[in-house]
């Protein structure tokens, strides 16, 4: 009886597993920032074409961008796209970056007695954040808030203290507007910051931010528009003050779309464009332009398009800025690549 | 079993026989058990070593004694997070120490038995609570404490030393060490107090016999023979002050600098490592990380090490008094 009954078992687990994994299960991982979105793609992806199954493991723009590299994931996920050295070291295949949406990064700040909104020119941001403004009636910020009476108080800066794509943007918008960023600390997920806490992920930063009076600091635009924080103006290349919005973040790669290079790898920070908010980014997905298995490769462009049409429409509801049209187009072209 | 060998001697023989192949199938089976232990050991050194090859390669000892930490530029120094891995773990103990202690003695010592079965439940629980928890608890209850509370106060009455200058800002290695304390405190008051526990009553009698006061049998006679479970109870919760991630991650600031003030922000070597390893990108920073790690596994060993000397030598001295 017994016997019998573990043998059924052993029997119906072989049957079961193999057929739960066996149609296209596709594995990809990479950035966190734009993994709910990626997550509700692929699911709703998967109940429109029950034979796709895309799983997305959100473990960091820099493990997906390994794991791709080793070849154990079929895709990867990057909030900054991959430089040369890091494509180079890939010999099988060429990677295509194909951005999915965009996401702002904000100012975020909490003054005592200071209600209204800041704007930030580009001199005060960097000036901030290395360190040589250090109060908040610095005429540097006062000129850019006439009206707004900042105290005689010491700013308290606040960065993440994870790596992350949100520290990339951050960072790059700051290289490109002050050359003396760019030469003392420059781009990247972490960089040695000259002044400052550390705060783990969004929350961290923003908890700081709250606590601590005087204090600034950095998120993303979809943290602060969902815990309601106040974040400022930020001054961008055409001298007007843009508040993040989707739609000026989607007006900086719409500035951006005209010089966009083939492949895709592109900062949009410091964009032109009047309604451009200037700390902008894409987010992209990582393809191999060779797909041997010829299912996977069907359901990875199929999902591409769907991506491009369909998903897009997801975006503004659950906080992300949509693509604009021309560059839809342009990666609409780009997915004849993956052979 | 002598008996039943000479009245039965056939199945006795099988018996025996059994007997003797389980002693040894058990022998073999808790060897493989013991033995994993070493293997894991060595697995875990060779791969962080194997890992952080070119790190090692490229700054050699300057990565243990230079303090620049530009994953931009590539530069990396893990003098700032040895510094303060072992700052807020010292400090930490300083307050956990006589704390738990105290807490232990008055527990198995002083306290009516139902009061200290009551503390004693609530010590072990709290020893269960997760770190990310005491990190929260830190962030909410503990730090505007500090800001607005202790640290002001700090820096008025002893702001003339190095040691606590600078802006108050509520986060910084005196809070986390404050937290590491909280959390090392249910292990020393736990372990300390089981070694109390198990001093013979004779060893109290004799001592109220010669005319001791109660405190005095307790801190003469019976504290210094449950030294070893003390000293013990303090390298335990050393090695998790060590290793403590998350709880530290959300208090210290999180600023890789060596500042003499206890008030300004830190960083510990666990800290950075859950902080940046999931989006280093680069090869070199990658392979700095896990020879962070390398390098906390031999503070780690070290400390270690100076804790068993130091047990050695205390007992040593126990028996010859």
């Amino acid at each position: 009886m017994r016997t019998n009954f573990l043998i059924g078992m052993v029997v119906a687990l072989a049957t079961v597993v193999p057929t739960a994994y066996a149609a296209d299960t596709i594995n990809a991982a990479g950035a966190t920032f734009p993994a709910p979105i990626y997550q509700k793609w692929f699911q709703e992806y998967h109940s429109a074409h029950g034979d796709v199954q895309i799983n997305y493991q959100s473990i960091g723009s820099g493990g997906g961008i390994r794991q791709l590299t080793e070849g154990t994931v079929d895709f990867g996920a990057s909030d900054m796209p991959m430089n040369n050295e890091q494509i180079g070291k890939i010999t099988k295949f060429k990677v295509l970056h194909f951005p999915t949406v965009l996401g702002g990064v904000v100012p975020t700040y909490n003054i005592e007695g200071v209600n209204a909104e800041l704007k930030f020119s580009a001199e005060a941001l960097a000036g901030i954040f290395i360190g040589k403004i250090t109060k908040w009636n610095d005429a540097a910020i006062t000129r850019d808030n006439p009206g707004v009476k900042l105290p005689n108080a010491d700013i308290t800066v606040v960065h993440r203290s994870d790596g992350s794509g949100t520290t990339f943007v951050w960072t790059d918008y700051l290289s490109k507007v002050s050359a003396e960023w760019k030469g003392k600390v420059g781009a990247g997920t972490a960089v040695n910051w000259p002044v400052g806490l550390g705060g783990k992920g969004n929350e961290g930063v923003s908890g700081q931010v709250k606590q601590t009076p005087n204090s600034v600091g950095y998120v993303e635009l979809i943290y602060a528009v969902q815990n309601k924080m106040p974040y400022g103006f930020v001054k961008n290349a055409s001298g007007a003050y843009v508040k993040a919005t989707f739609d000026s973040v989607t007006a900086a790669a719409a500035g951006a779309a005209k010089d966009m290079p083939a492949d895709f790898r592109v900062s949009i920070t410091n964009a032109s464009g009047k309604t451009a908010y200037p700390i902008s980014s894409f987010t992209w997905l990582l393809i191999p332009d060779k797909i041997g298995d010829a299912t996977k490769r069907e359901a990875i462009k199929g999902f591409l398009k769907w991506m491009l049409a369909a998903g897009q429409n997801d975006a503004a509801g659950m906080s992300y800025a949509p693509l604009p049209k021309p560059i839809v187009a342009k990666e609409l072209k780009q997915i004849a690549d993956i052979k | 079993m002598a008996t039943a060998a000479q009245s039965v001697p056939g199945r006795a023989r099988t018996f025996l026989k059994n007997v003797r192949a389980g002693d040894e199938i058990a022998y073999l089976i808790t060897f493989v058990f013991a033995a994993s232990v070493v293997l894991i050991t060595a697995i875990l050194v060779f791969e962080l070593w194997v890992k952080s090859g070119a790190s090692i390669h490229k700054f050699g000892f300057n990565f243990l004694h230079t303090s620049t930490w530009d994953p931009v530029n590539d530069e990396f120094g893990a003098l700032p997070f040895v510094y303060g891995t072992i700052i807020t773990s010292i400090l930490g103990l300083l307050l956990s120490v006589p704390l738990g202690v105290g807490a232990a003695i008055f527990l198995s010592e002083l306290a009516p038995p139902k009061l200290s079965n009551a503390l004693t439940f609530l010590v072990e629980l709290l020893a269960a609570v997760p770190s990310v928890i005491f990190g929260l608890l830190a962030i909410f209850a503990l730090v505007p404490l500090m800001r607005s509370f202790v640290q002001p106060w700090l820096i008025s009455a002893f702001g003339w030393s190095p040691f606590f200058k600078g802006p108050p800002y509520g986060f910084g290695v005196l809070t986390a060490s404050m937290v590491l304390a909280i959390m090392m405190f249910p292990y020393i008051i736990s372990i300390s107090r089981e070694a109390l526990i198990q001093v013979p009553r004779e060893q109290r009698e004799a001592a109220l016999a010669l005319g001791a006061t109660r405190w005095e049998a307790t801190w003469d006679a019976v504290v210094p023979f449950a030294r070893l479970g003390i000293v013990g109870s303090v390298f335990l919760s050393l090695a998790r002050a060590l290793g403590e991630t998350m709880a530290v991650t959300m208090v210290i600031g999180n600023d890789p600098k060596i500042n003499a003030s206890i008030l300004a922000p830190g960083y510990t070597i666990a800290s950075v490592i859950a902080n940046e390893f999931t989006e280093a990108t680069g090869d070199m920073h990658l392979s700095a990380l896990i020879e962070l790690g390398l390098v906390l596994f031999l503070i780690t060993i070290i400390l270690n090490g100076l804790g068993q000397l130091l047990l050695m030598l205390t007992t040593r001295q126990g028996t010859a008094r």
